[in-house]
């Protein structure tokens, strides 16, 4: 007696045409983001070749007075790259000792219930709009920095440290928090087994091993406190400035870009194109800064299994 | 603390038992994984504990270096005595404990650092005051694995097999010069030759150390040690010499264990 054998169904009858669909469109919307960054690049560049055409690079980069927009002009960019420095290192001492440390204290001292309070907390300062860090500082920061040094401007370079300091310290301290929790728990337990105390075993074992994603915590932080804008013009006004006082008003690259593009300069002049000149070095800036980043964590991190 | 002062110790006390329980129950948020536990440790000898999963039998050796202290919740009550010194004492420092007793856990555990480093660790946070590269150089000896990493010290640890890493581990528990070895199933993440070379090194280290392994491995227990506990649901059972408890035991659940009729 032969069974009759029905071979079973492999083919569908029809193309799965959405599926092409989807990854089309889920491809476009990654495309979006490169063709934007592309786009920037190009205007970027187009701009600052017909600055550069009239402004000799050595005199943009080495040039120690930035006058644009009066005769007799002059385009030295070290103030505002000096403004910028100045910004971004303060506000570096302030962010990465206390983010750090805060971090250390979440992921490896707190109890569950602080955690539970203090880390909400810290995600809130960080959705607080930069403006209002701006105002903190001009109606908070510099008047208490009045009892300290009498002499300081309204608009001054420390307040403006400090209140950008502020602002990317939660960045620092849940990112780092992050990178300390996803420690395996095992390292920790060898190493309180071997006798040594908590603050041994979190900064000799953990940190370390955590160190990749700090050190990640700090560049974003730094990259934020380089871009950020509107809380250092509230905060250090719009004078550029290459004074080592840190309480006399300067002026960021960002800071200038913004002046620029609200004021009334007429597109095309020499004047207008500062700003692509500025905003290309500062796009340098960064992307140096990324690729040192890579480096260093590809070179000194611990990998943990 | 040299290994010439802890011979001189043992001839001094008239202690044969370095670590002694007395009626040991730990409870993790009011669940009781330990029961009124008794039994002694003898000194300079292979002390296992046996017994199905979630037996108890972790727990337990990890009350013994206070490791249970970073669990939330918990609750031991009962007394551990370590050299006649209770150690859950209130004036007692769990991490002075910690370095008398040396700890090698279920998976290998090295830290992402160079193989020198995972060994001098310990010793550095410590303050040892001789020369680290000779401490390091004789536990990795001790370890029997010396031979194998002596021209890569500066490696990671992280290259090394599962079966080194875990000589590693008992290298670097070593280094502290402990009195007591605590082993928590040290060989179930390794191959049988890792494991055997594992289970020698434990032989040679008994003259000088006290080991206490938690295994569920009946016939590494059997194999390796001088005396074994049976636990079940955080009940001592039996505790005897191996040799009498794994051919004569004298409760029958310990014989339904041992003679593979369950766990």
């Amino acid at each position: 007696m032969s069974r009759a054998r029905h071979l079973p169904s492999i083919t569908n009858g029809q193309v799965r045409w959405h599926e092409s669909l989807i990854q089309g469109g889920l491809g476009f919307c990654a495309l979006i983001s490169i063709i934007t960054t592309a786009t920037i690049i190009f205007i970027l560049t187009r701009e600052s070749v017909g600055f550069f055409q009239v402004i000799p690079v050595k005199d943009f980069l080495f040039g120690t007075s930035w006058v644009p927009m009066f005769e007799p002009s002059s385009f030295g960019v070290l103030p505002l790259l000096w403004g910028t420095l100045v910004i971004t290192v303060g506000a570096a001492l302030i962010c990465i000792p206390i983010g750090l440390a805060s971090a250390i204290y979440l992921s490896e001292y707190a109890s569950a219930k602080q955690r539970s309070i203090i880390k909400p907390v810290l995600e809130l300062l960080a959705g607080i709009p930069t403006v209002v860090y701006g105002y903190f500082a001009l109606t908070f920061v510099t008047p208490a920095l009045q009892y300290l040094f009498p002499d300081i401007q309204v608009f001054n370079a420390l307040s403006g440290s400090i209140v950008v300091g502020i602002m990317v310290l939660p960045m620092v301290a849940t990112l780092s928090d992050n990178a300390l929790r996803a420690v395996p728990d095992s390292l920790r337990q060898g190493a309180y087994a071997l006798g040594a105390t908590s603050y041994e075993v979190t900064t000799q074992v953990v940190v370390p091993a955590g160190l990749s994603g700090i050190i990640a915590s700090f560049l974003l932080a730094i990259s934020r406190a380089i871009g950020e804008t509107m809380a250092v013009t509230l905060a250090a006004g719009a004078t550029p400035n290459l004074s080592f006082t840190f309480l006399e008003s300067i002026q960021t690259m960002t800071a200038y870009i913004v002046q620029v593009s609200m004021g009334d300069t007429p597109a095309g002049g020499v004047a207008y194109q500062t700003m692509f000149a500025v905003a290309g070095l500062l796009f340098v800036i960064t992307l140096l800064l990324n690729v040192i980043a890579t480096f260093i964590l590809k070179r000194y991190r611990e990998v943990y299994q | 603390m040299s290994s010439q002062s802890i011979n001189a110790e043992t001839v001094t006390t008239e202690l044969d038992n370095i670590l002694e329980m007395e009626n040991v129950s730990v409870a993790y948020a009011g669940n009781y994984a330990v029961k009124n536990v008794s039994f002694n440790v003898a000194r300079n000898a292979i002390t296992s504990i046996i017994g199905p999963s979630g037996c108890g039998k972790s727990t337990l050796l990890r009350c013994l270096n206070r490791m249970n202290d970073f669990i939330l919740d918990v609750s031991i009550e009962g007394k551990i005595r370590f050299e006649g010194q209770d150690i859950y004492a209130r004036e007692v420092d769990a991490v002075e404990v910690r370095h008398h007793m040396g700890m090698v856990f279920q998976k290998p555990n090295p830290f992402p650092k160079s193989i020198f480093k995972n060994v001098a660790w310990g010793p550095t946070v410590n303050r040892y005051q001789g020369s680290i590269t000779e401490l390091v150089e004789r536990s990795l000896k001790q370890a029997s694995l010396w031979d194998e990493v002596k021209d890569r010290l500066n490696d990671s640890a992280l290259g090394l097999s599962g079966g080194q890493q875990q000589r590693l581990c008992i290298a670097r528990a070593l280094a502290m010069e402990p009195n007591v070895l605590l082993m928590d199933e040290p060989c179930s993440a390794l191959d049988p030759i890792s494991t055997a070379h594992i289970e020698d090194l434990m032989f040679d280290l008994k003259s000088r150390y006290t080991i206490v392994i938690v295994t569920h491995n009946m016939q590494q227990a059997s194999r390796v040690s001088d005396y074994t506990a049976f636990m079940e649901m955080g009940n001592l059972i039996e505790f005897d010499e191996s040799e009498r408890l794994f051919t004569r035991p004298s409760n029958q659940r310990t014989e339904d264990y041992v003679s593979g009729r369950f766990g």
